[in-house]
């Protein structure tokens, strides 16, 4: 954990030494400093000193929260990520809960369905989300529901209705390999002896799906749905690009237009952050749902 | 009595039809991925031969012709098949120009990507101990790094480029291909043919590329081929946000974001780019899944 987390500094660090003058990317460009300016830049930054030196000159003022002030906004880079946290949490979340359902719940009725019009549906569904470019589909949305229909709003934050495209854009593309998986595990159990055996006793085709057959079914699900949690967080930079949403992503995105180096590099080390511990919750979450893979050693 | 219904094929759970030719073309299109791989034929010649598949030259641009609409639209001409982009360049011409670059970066990075991933894979599993455990962090680590993130910092620091992308998409493939291949190394080393071939002095070299290359070739195989489709999409998205290939390369991606605005009033601009990205991914997703299960159906986790 903690080695992964300054792994990721050391490369978001390296990456600022790799060209030129580092002070180049802490500096708004196309203005004119005085020499001091410069000289203090330099200082600041510990440039007159060695690699490793200035690598925990680095890390100490990131540790504190202090990535440098934002280029653009013109104040602290950690105090803009703080404020624009909450909506990116909310949007991943909503839609990550939305995904998960849809997935297990959709793979689960194609199954039971095999063969049938409903199962090639949920099929064309699960295919398209996995082959759909995010911002094309996200659009295609916004065309069919917010233009051509004219009932949901296209973009920004507001009430609940400005949830439902960004939402659903993030859930139909999480929910797709969700759903194939689940599809293919529940029909290989559905063929297997004991799931005979409890038919064969007589016990409802519906408590045979949900009680017997579900809870084998839904372990190598429900492993992929924790490690979708991190690329939830990712998959929101497109989408709050595209809906407008005053989220991290959409930060990220515009520093990146502005070469705002400090406020991205802040985001990237909070985004690492968020990353690592939803990929711990997923482990924790893999040994709850499977107990055979708890391991004591290591 | 006798049944002339069809019965439901055991394997497939569908039923036969029992028409004379339509048949045997429904079975071939059932088993092999016809469609889909002449969709990525079709494509690939659509690539190579661009310049001269494509009806006009994919930079050149008629500002009176602004958004005009696809030939089946009211207004439409076939000069302009699929319509034409915000200042007026024809949106079929670039389509065909943006194959290239979509086709040549996923095949590219997959070829460095299962090379370099294989060789680390290969050959962590082979050595075993510190190498091992140092190589398998470094896999650890490039899966913990939010790959989105560190392209648009890259972005910031060295300028978009070409080049950039390739690099930035290598680093974050090649891990999936040495995680994969050091785990089919670890089994197929302990197997007895390999145990015969040391005893029979083969060196470390001979065991990994006689004998345990041949057993990861079919993994590899199928996982480049799944990885292909995420590979365009990762450069789409890229390029969309706009620190994939930079203006005025017509990239796939950045055509759509090049047309957003145009979504209300004329909906074809971001449309038609986005359909080329999903229909190359899809056809390739497609042959990826099949050529698993067929070559590797163990593979059936990845997607």
């Amino acid at each position: 954990m903690a080695a992964v987390m300054v792994g990721i500094s050391m490369i978001v660090f390296g990456l600022s030494r790799l060209t030129g003058d580092p002070r180049l990317l802490y500096m708004t460009q196309g203005t004119r400093w005085s020499q001091e300016v410069w000289d203090a830049r330099g200082r600041e930054l510990g440039l007159d000193k060695p690699m490793v030196v200035q690598y925990l000159v680095w890390a100490g003022n990131a540790i504190q929260g202090d990535f440098g002030d934002s280029l653009w906004h013109k104040r602290n880079s950690l105090r803009i990520i703080i404020e624009k946290l909450p909506a990116t949490l909310q949007l991943s979340g909503i839609s990550y809960l939305m995904a998960v359902a849809l997935g297990v719940i959709l793979g689960t009725i194609s199954a039971v369905t095999r063969g049938t019009l409903v199962d090639i549906a949920v099929r064309s569904f699960a295919l398209i989300g996995q082959a759909a470019p995010p911002f094309w589909l996200a659009l295609i949305l916004i065309f069919f529901f917010a233009v051509y229909l004219d009932i949901l709003p296209t973009s920004r934050r507001g009430d609940w209705t400005h949830f439902v495209l960004p939402a659903t854009t993030l859930a139909w593309l999480g929910s797709a390999g969700l759903a194939r998986l689940t599809r293919s595990s529940l029909l290989e159990v559905l063929d297997s002896e004991y799931i005979k055996l409890a038919r064969a006793k007589g016990v409802s085709t519906n408590k045979v799906i949900l009680k017997h057959a579900l809870k084998n079914a839904l372990i190598a699900p429900l492993t992929v749905a924790a490690i979708l949690l991190a690329s939830f967080l990712s998959g929101t930079v497109v989408v709050e690009t595209v809906f407008a949403w005053p989220g991290l992503g959409r930060l990220a995105v515009d520093a990146t237009k502005n070469n705002d180096f400090p406020l991205i590099t802040g985001i990237t080390v909070i985004f690492a952050g968020l990353f690592l511990i939803s990929s711990l919750l997923a482990d924790l979450l893999y040994a709850y749902i499977d107990p055979r893979i708890r391991i004591y050693d290591s | 009595m006798i049944r002339d219904t069809p019965l439901p094929d055991t394997a497939t759970g569908r039923s036969n039809l029992r028409i004379p030719v339509l048949g045997t073309v429904y079975r071939w299109i059932r088993r092999y991925p016809v469609l889909p791989v002449m969709i990525a034929v079709g494509l690939a010649i659509m690539a190579i031969f661009a310049p001269w598949v494509a009806p006009a030259h994919p930079l050149e641009s008629d500002l009176d012709f602004i958004a005009h609409p696809p030939v089946w639209m009211e207004g439409g001409t076939f000069d302009y098949i699929l319509g034409a982009d915000k200042i007026g360049r024809d949106l079929l011409s670039r389509i065909i120009h943006g194959s290239r670059i979509s086709l040549s970066v996923a095949f590219i990075v997959i070829i460095c990507g299962s090379l370099i991933g294989s060789a680390i894979g290969i050959a962590s599993g082979m050595a075993g101990g510190l190498w091992d455990e140092i190589a398998m962090r470094i896999v650890d680590l490039v899966y913990a790094t939010p790959f989105l993130l560190i392209a648009l910092v890259a972005a910031v620091v060295f300028g978009t480029s070409f080049q950039l992308v390739l690099t930035l998409l290598t680093i974050f493939s090649w891990p999936i291909f040495a995680r994969q291949t050091r785990g089919l190394t670890l089994q197929l080393k302990n197997m007895d043919y390999v145990a015969s071939a040391r005893v029979n002095s083969a060196s470390q070299f001979r065991i990994a590329f006689r004998h345990i290359m041949p057993g990861v070739f079919n993994t590899v195989v199928v996982i480049a081929t799944l990885q292909i489709g995420s590979l365009i999409l990762t450069e789409s998205v890229l390029s969309y946000l706009g620190v994939g290939i930079p203006a005025p390369q017509p990239a796939w991606g950045s055509m759509v974001a090049d047309g957003r605005e145009f979504i209300t009033t004329a909906w074809w601009v971001p449309v038609m780019p986005g359909a080329a990205i999903f229909l190359t991914v899809f056809a390739f997703n497609f042959i990826g899944d099949w050529l698993r299960d067929y070559l590797d159906p163990r593979l059936r986790q990845i997607h």
